[in-house]
C-alpha cells in the first residue's frame, strides 16, 4: 500500500481551511444587503420643499409643460425614460416648446425606489441629475436584481463624475427623504396613483405613451398656451 | 514539493482577489474595501477590459487555470516531473508580463493604485519565482521536498 504523505495532507487541510475562509468571506460581502436605505413616510418638514418643486428640463419659456411622475424601479417608466424620452427632449424640450418637471413618486411595492431618487438628489446637489437620474433607469434590469442597489448606485455616481466624498455624506444623510416623501404627497393630492402618470395643465394621463403622442399632444396645447399667456 | 505548495496556495489567494475585484465589477458587490478610492477609480475605467473582456475575469481564469497546475503537479506521480514546473512557471510569466501591462496604465495613464491589484501583482511575481525556484530545483537533480511519509518514517530533504 502507498505510503502516506503526511506533510501534503497537513498542506491540503491548510489549503482546504484557507479555500473555506476565501468562500465564506466572498459569501459576506455578496450577502451584505443595501447599506443605505431611505426612510419611508417620514414627516415632512417645510424646508424639505422649500422652493423645490421637482427637477426640471428645458425652457423657462416653453409654452407648454408635463409633470411627470415616476417611480425609478418602475418598468414602464423605464421603458419611457430610455425609449421615449431621447425623441421628446431632441424634438420638443431642446427646440424650447416644452418644459418637463420630473417628480418621484416611489411605489411601496419597489424597495429601492426611494434610494434610487434619494441617489438621483444626491447627484441633483452637485448639478448632475440628469446624468444620474439616466443612469439610473438604464441601469434598472440591473440593480433591481441586486442586493447591493446602493453600491451601484455608487459605481454609477462616479461614473457621472461626482465627488464621492459629498455624495456619501448625502446618502447617509436621508437628507432628502422629506422631499421625496413630499412629492408622493403632492402626486397623491393630485389623483395619481400609478406610474408614470403624466400631469399636463392639471389633467392626469396614465398609462404607456410614446413620443408620437407626447408631440401631438404639445402640438395641440401650444396654440392654448401661448394664446393664456 | 514546497515550492508547488507554496504556488498551489497563492494561486488560490489570487483566485480569491481576482473574484472579489470581478464581483465587484459586474455590480454584485457594492463597495470595495480599498482606504483611497483608487480601486473603484482603476475598476471603472476603460482599462478594467482588455480586448472586451473584464480584466478581473481574465485574472480569475488566470489563476483558476495555475490553481489546476499547482493541484495536478502536487500529486505524487508527477512531484518530479519538470512538466508541470515549466508551465506553472510559463503561465505565471505570461502573468507577470500583463501585471506589469496594467501596473504601468495604473501609474502612468489612470494616475491611481488598486491595492487589490498591487496584492494580485506580489501573488503573480511569487508565482513565477516559486515556479522558477522549482524548474531550478529539478534541473540541479534536487530532491523532491519535505513531504514525510509515515511508510518509512524518512525526511527527504528540502527543496
Amino acid at each position: 500500500m502507498a505510503a502516506q504523505p503526511v506533510g501534503l495532507k497537513r498542506f491540503y487541510a491548510i489549503l482546504g481551511a484557507v479555500a473555506v475562509a476565501g468562500v465564506g468571506l466572498l459569501g459576506y460581502q455578496l450577502s451584505k444587503p443595501s447599506t443605505v436605505s431611505i426612510p419611508a413616510n417620514v414627516t415632512v418638514q417645510p424646508s424639505d420643499t422649500a422652493g423645490f418643486h421637482g427637477y426640471v428640463m428645458g425652457s423657462d419659456s416653453a409654452a407648454v409643460e408635463i409633470i411627470e411622475y415616476a417611480d425609478y424601479q418602475c418598468p414602464f417608466c423605464q421603458t419611457f425614460a430610455t425609449l421615449q424620452m431621447p425623441a421628446i427632449e431632441e424634438r420638443l424640450i431642446k427646440t424650447g416648446r416644452l418644459r418637463w418637471r420630473y417628480r418621484d413618486f416611489p411605489l411601496q411595492q419597489h424597495p429601492y425606489s426611494r434610494l434610487a431618487a434619494h441617489s438621483a438628489a444626491c447627484a441633483d446637489e452637485q448639478g448632475k441629475f440628469w446624468p444620474q437620474h439616466e443612469q439610473i433607469y438604464e441601469g434598472q434590469p440591473e440593480w433591481s436584481a441586486s442586493r447591493d442597489a446602493a453600491g451601484i448606485f455608487r459605481r454609477y455616481a462616479r461614473e457621472v463624475g461626482l465627488d464621492l466624498d459629498r455624495y456619501d455624506a448625502c446618502m447617509t444623510s436621508h437628507k432628502y427623504a422629506g422631499r421625496i416623501q413630499a412629492s408622493l404627497d403632492e402626486g397623491t393630492r393630485l389623483g395619481v396613483s400609478s406610474t408614470p402618470t403624466l400631469v399636463v395643465g392639471g389633467r392626469l394621463y396614465q398609462g404607456r405613451f410614446d413620443s408620437d403622442a407626447i408631440i401631438r399632444l404639445v402640438d395641440s396645447l401650444a396654440p392654448r398656451a401661448a394664446a393664456a399667456k | 514539493m514546497i515550492y508547488r505548495m507554496g504556488a498551489a496556495l497563492m494561486s488560490l489567494l489570487g483566485l480569491f482577489v481576482s473574484a472579489y475585484l470581478y464581483l465587484y465589477k459586474i455590480g454584485r458587490i457594492g463597495t470595495l474595501a480599498c482606504g483611497t478610492g483608487g480601486c473603484e477609480t482603476v475598476q471603472l475605467s476603460e482599462w478594467s477590459r482588455f480586448a472586451g473582456v473584464d480584466v478581473a475575469l481574465i485574472g480569475l481564469v488566470g489563476y483558476a487555470l495555475l490553481f489546476a497546475v499547482a493541484l495536478a503537479a502536487l500529486r505524487p506521480g508527477l512531484a518530479e516531473r519538470e512538466w508541470p514546473a515549466a508551465l506553472l512557471t510559463a503561465l505565471a510569466g505570461l502573468g507577470v508580463l500583463f501585471t506589469a501591462y496594467l501596473t504601468y496604465l495604473e501609474l502612468f495613464v489612470i494616475h491611481a493604485i488598486c491595492r487589490w491589484c498591487v496584492g494580485s501583482a506580489l501573488i503573480i511575481t511569487t508565482l513565477f519565482v516559486l515556479g522558477l525556484l522549482d524548474l531550478r530545483r529539478l534541473r540541479s537533480g534536487g530532491a523532491g521536498g519535505t513531504a514525510v511519509t509515515t511508510g518509512t518514517g524518512s525526511a527527504r530533504g528540502a527543496a
